[in-house]
């Protein structure tokens, strides 16, 4: 280990503290991107090039906003409400049975390649937080704001559990594609499907773990 | 098929929302807001014919903006009408997904005029059409004009802020990581801090290499060639000759244990934050964190057992 490499680190240094001393984030980003050109030796034109292109081929990561029109659109005009309605009309509707089914839908259609049947701006924010919120409010002591919090967060968390450990399983997903060309770089061919089955059993758990971490919400809920 | 048409689609939108904030003087830090838009806008734009380096100085000006100049928390609009909609109002919500899914998987297959897309290109236009036919259909349902809509949907991207650059800067940070060498570094320091000749450290600093390294960098995708080139093959495959399939799916998927419990991957856990007006910015990865720790140590014992039949 030489000194170098250790200089290396600070930038993770920076991020880490930045973090944890709970610092704005884009200024956290700002000072670990300065550091991450200082040690990597860019230079002044060499950061701001890295900076510049880095943008500009990540662009596509913003594409979402071209929805927020459609959802502010129809919440102006009571999908939200509606959405609450409905979840109102199920009788034992609970919310960590509700998002165990978002969940297993999230999961089986990004296991079929289907990674746009979701997501934070579509579906979390017009229908599944809302319809969670629904059925919270019908739970014996209502929903304060705190327990409101916990479970908006809860349906993001959902979301986010179900895309990751679905996605890997579809063949032609990039992460499969990136790990199979790492392998054959250094001469090990493997085949996307062996990769993809490998990922079954931590698929299984993870539905499993969140799956009953949300069961065991509601009834400690139904306990209280 | 470049992504150009859609980069200028967008940033037609962002110069709409800072002429409105510019013009709209009654909120606070009209000129922030208005200077954070219109430098997006000239990134979306015209971002391709720009030198590298003076896009980089933008992005840099986008950072400070967001860093110092963008008011904290802005109130999410308020949801409007208190009575709930028409059932119709659904239609427009499940039209994104729907369209999405349905043009990411037939336009690899469609030659228009000898334009080829390829899958991520499919998808991103699959996504933009899908969004841009939504609104249509969201304005028959509700009968409005488009002016309000994208007014609407200008409030609802403000009152997300600097999150919504978020991801961007990040990916940005990964890059520059990657040239500064910070995953080599890592991936040398566990190497040397930990007895890697013994099977069972090996298979625990690969696991937890690969959900710490993911947690630096926000990104498993960029920290797999990092832990697999430095622990995984080395030591791992070479000397206690592991079986190469599961130990890389199960690796990206320790990975992903990180993605859940680190505020670097903006997108997944510092978006709904904003996008769900929750007050605590770890909210949603306190919510993951409960998942994320068994499993990535169901994840360590199933790399032992699957690796080694």
């Amino acid at each position: 280990m030489t000194a170098a490499t250790w200089w290396a680190l600070i930038p993770v240094a920076v991020v880490v503290l930045g973090f944890a001393l709970r610092q704005h984030p884009a200024r956290v980003v700002l000072f670990a991107a300065l550091s991450a050109g200082l040690v990597g030796g860019l230079g002044v034109i060499g950061l701001l090039e890295t900076l510049g292109s880095g943008f500009l081929n990540a662009r596509y990561l913003l594409l979402i906003v071209l929805a927020l029109p459609v959802i502010a659109q129809v919440e102006a005009h009571g999908l939200r409400v509606l959405a609450k309605r409905v979840v109102g009309g199920w009788r034992g509707a609970r919310p960590g049975r509700l998002l165990l089914a978002y969940l297993a839908l999230r999961q089986g259609s990004a296991a079929l390649g289907l990674t746009s049947l979701g997501g934070h701006a579509q579906m979390v924010r017009p229908l599944v937080a809302p319809m969670a919120e629904a059925a919270a409010e019908q739970e014996a002591q209502g929903l304060d704001a705190g327990e409101r919090e916990r479970v908006r967060a809860l349906s993001a968390a959902t979301d986010n559990v179900g895309l990751f450990f679905g996605e890997d399983l579809f063949l032609a997903f990039g992460a499969v594609l990136l790990m199979q060309a790492f392998f054959a770089e250094r001469g090990i061919e493997l085949a996307p499907l062996e990769i993809a089955l490998w990922g079954i059993p931590t698929a299984i758990l993870a539905f499993a773990i969140h799956g009953a971490r949300l069961l065991w919400r509601d009834r400690q809920r139904s306990r209280q | 098929m470049t992504l150009t048409p859609l980069y200028v689609l967008l940033g037609g939108y962002f110069a709409l929302i800072s002429w409105r904030a510019a013009t709209d003087r009654l909120r606070p830090k009209a000129a922030q807001r208005s200077a954070f838009f219109a430098i997006l806008a000239v990134l979306f734009l015209i971002g391709d014919l720009l030198p590298a380096a003076i896009a980089g100085a933008l992005v840099l000006a986008l950072a400070v903006i967001a860093g110092w100049g963008l008011p904290q928390q802005v109130a999410a609009p308020a949801s409007g009408n208190l009575s709930p909609g028409n059932q119709r109002l659904l239609l427009p919500v499940l039209a994104i997904p729907a369209l999405t899914i349905v043009l990411t998987l037939s336009l690899p297959h469609l030659s228009v005029a000898d334009v080829a897309f390829s899958k991520q290109a499919a998808a991103l236009y699959g996504l933009a059409v899908a969004c841009v036919v939504a609104l249509a259909l969201a304005l028959a349902v509700t009968r409005h004009e488009p002016g309000l809509a994208l007014a609407r949907g200008g409030d609802l991207l403000e009152s997300i802020g600097w999150a919504v650059l978020l991801p961007l800067l990040l990916a940005v940070l990964g890059t520059l990581f990657a040239k500064a060498g910070v995953g080599d570094a890592l991936a040398q320091a566990i190497g040397t801090l930990m007895p890697l000749d013994v099977r069972w450290v090996a298979i625990l600093a690969y696991g937890l290499g690969m959900a710490l390294l993911t947690m630096a960098m926000g990104n498993a995708f960029a920290a797999f060639p990092v832990i697999a080139g430095g622990i995984g093959m080395p030591f791992l495959v070479s000397v206690h000759g592991a079986d190469p399939a599961p130990l890389a799916a199960i690796g990206m998927l320790s990975g992903y244990c990180g993605t859940l419990m680190t505020p670097m991957a903006a997108n997944f856990n510092l978006v709904p934050v904003a996008l769900l007006d929750l007050n605590d910015r770890n909210a949603v990865i306190r919510a993951q964190i409960p998942t994320a720790i068994p499993l990535l140590a169901g994840n360590l014992i199933l790399l032992g057992v699957l690796c080694f039949r």
